[in-house]
């Protein structure tokens, strides 16, 4: 892609991406370069509140998402990648809208105005719109991979958001559009579980392996997710001895445009995706 | 089902039977107020509870949570383990036919329980969410591996997860230094909002 064309975005990994799936961050910035985005890092970012801040006080999930709107430049798209993640800052964009006091408070606390037309964009968002059959024929593409995709909760929404764009669907679109062949099941749209994968693992690691289990089931090489939570908790809950290797979404399209050879990214699985990868002829 | 759900199943059904009646009436519209939910508009379908992946682990369903409500049962919804054990996913608002935002309840619940010194059915749950604000406000991001230990010395559970843990740090899954914010005099604004440092 040319110069000229590039279109710089600002990007709010958030935790789970910036610290135990960096490989998921890493692929997501490699690939968004490869199809023509720079991906410029919100400046000293914090926690959107995860699972916790929400569950316990509302006011300080509101105060840490509405930061993070305070800190992005006006006039530049902001990027996210984690499903959860996006929720709170379109949740926190919302909650300033809809209460003028609030937005007043807000800027007042942080001393910087809020962008009201700041315009939020998953990383889901930003794919439905491109045209990957083109990518196909001047990259490697994915040839091989039966893959089952896992979304997790991220198609699920509260009430309030339920007009917004649904992407149900979108990684078989894409990664089939790559050479990949999506496979049925019912296991798609489960609950990782969140944090009760810490506090009650006896529940979580059942769920999880009954999820491997219908994966393997359903004939695919590997499970694909759309959130680097839900790959934790599949990757670490399991208590199965063979069960098939999770890759994240974002590797998944960095490898289908050659961005995966040589990458430290798979050694950072629990479930070592090489040998997959390897028979599957997608790294050497 | 392990023990300790069979238990709180036991427990909980003569309880239903014998209470209502004498209900807090102002209860419901309390939980409205904090959670934009108008929870009488339930009418008890049950396709929360169909879809809910945590049903099982609950002591009440989740719509038995709102039918509680309905019948101003204060005590024992803030007593309950659902509203520790839900983790907000939204599943079941996809399915609800009325449009109840079941994860904004339930944080609703939990926020009044910890005002109101309810008894908490989860303890673990909510040292859990503590230990994740803490280190919110000690970096402005979570810190897993401190996370972790700070949780296991407070659940006194040392020997759960530890082969979890040690296969994380193999695969550098687990830092051991933490990503921080720089501008600390923000965080500290967030925060500070009661005497133990703001987290409830
Ligand atoms: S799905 Fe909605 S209406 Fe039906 S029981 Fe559950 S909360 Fe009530
Ligand atoms: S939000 Fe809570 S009650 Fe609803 S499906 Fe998820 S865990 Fe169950």
């Amino acid at each position: 892609m040319s110069r000229s064309k590039r279109i710089p975005l600002s990007y709010f990994p958030g935790c789970s991406m910036a610290t135990t799936a960096k490989e998921n961050n890493r692929s997501l910035i490699e690939f968004c370069e490869q199809i023509g985005y720079d991906l410029i890092e919100v400046p000293d970012w914090n926690c959107c509140g995860s699972s916790s801040a929400h569950s316990v006080d509302a006011e300080l999930a509101q105060d840490l998402a509405a930061r993070n709107l305070t800190l992005a430049p006006r006039g530049r798209p902001l990027l996210a990648a984690c499903p959860n993640c996006m929720l709170r800052l379109r949740g926190a964009q919302r909650h300033l809208a809809e209460d003028p006091d609030a937005q007043q408070r807000c800027e007042a606390r942080w001393g910087r105005p809020v962008d009201p037309n700041l315009k939020l964009i998953h990383f889901f968002d930003l794919l439905a719109g491109a045209d990957m059959k083109g990518l196909n024929k001047t990259s490697p593409g994915l040839k091989g991979l039966k893959f089952v995709p896992y979304y997790g909760c991220m198609l699920a929404r509260p009430p309030a958001m339920r007009h917004e764009p649904n992407h149900h669907g979108l990684m078989e679109k894409i990664l089939s559009d790559l050479g990949a062949e999506p496979r049925r099941w019912g296991y798609g749209a489960r609950c990782c579980g969140t944090f009760l994968s810490v506090v009650r693992p006896d529940v979580v690691g059942a769920m999880v392996d009954a999820i491997f289990r219908n994966a393997a089931a359903a004939g695919a090489d590997c499970l694909v997710t759309a959130c680097a939570m839900c790959h934790m908790n599949l990757e670490v809950r399991s208590t199965l001895q063979n069960r098939i290797p999770v890759l994240h979404f974002s590797e998944a399209l960095a490898l289908a445009v050659g961005e995966g050879n040589g990458k430290d990214w798979f050694s950072r699985h629990l479930v070592d995706p090489r040998p997959m990868l390897r028979s599957a002829r997608l790294i050497g | 089902m392990n023990k300790r759900n069979q238990k709180n199943n036991r427990d909980a059904q003569p309880v239903a039977i014998i209470a209502a009646g004498n209900g807090d009436m102002g209860f419901i519209r309390e939980v409205k107020e904090r959670s934009g939910t108008d929870l009488s508009a339930c009418f008890h379908c049950r396709c929360c509870a169909g879809g809910c992946p945590f049903v099982e682990a609950m002591d009440y369903s989740p719509h038995g949570i709102i039918r509680l409500a309905q019948l101003g049962m204060r005590e024992e919804v803030l007593k309950s383990a659902t509203i520790w054990t839900c983790v907000g996913c939204h599943t079941c608002s996809i399915a609800c036919p009325m449009a109840i935002d079941m994860a904004a309840v339930m944080d609703a619940l939990r926020g009044i329980a910890i005002e109101s010194d309810a008894a908490i059915a989860e303890p673990d749950v909510l040292d859990f969410h503590r230990e994740v604000l803490r280190s919110i406000e000690r970096y402005g991001r979570t810190h897993k591996l401190e996370i972790m230990m700070r949780y296991k010395v407070k659940t006194r559970d040392w020997f759960t997860d530890m082969d979890v843990g040690l296969r994380m740090l193999a695969k550098r899954k687990l830092d051991l230094m933490p990503s921080k914010v720089r501008n600390t005099k923000d965080l500290k604004r967030m925060f500070r909002k009661n005497a133990e440092g703001g987290i409830p």
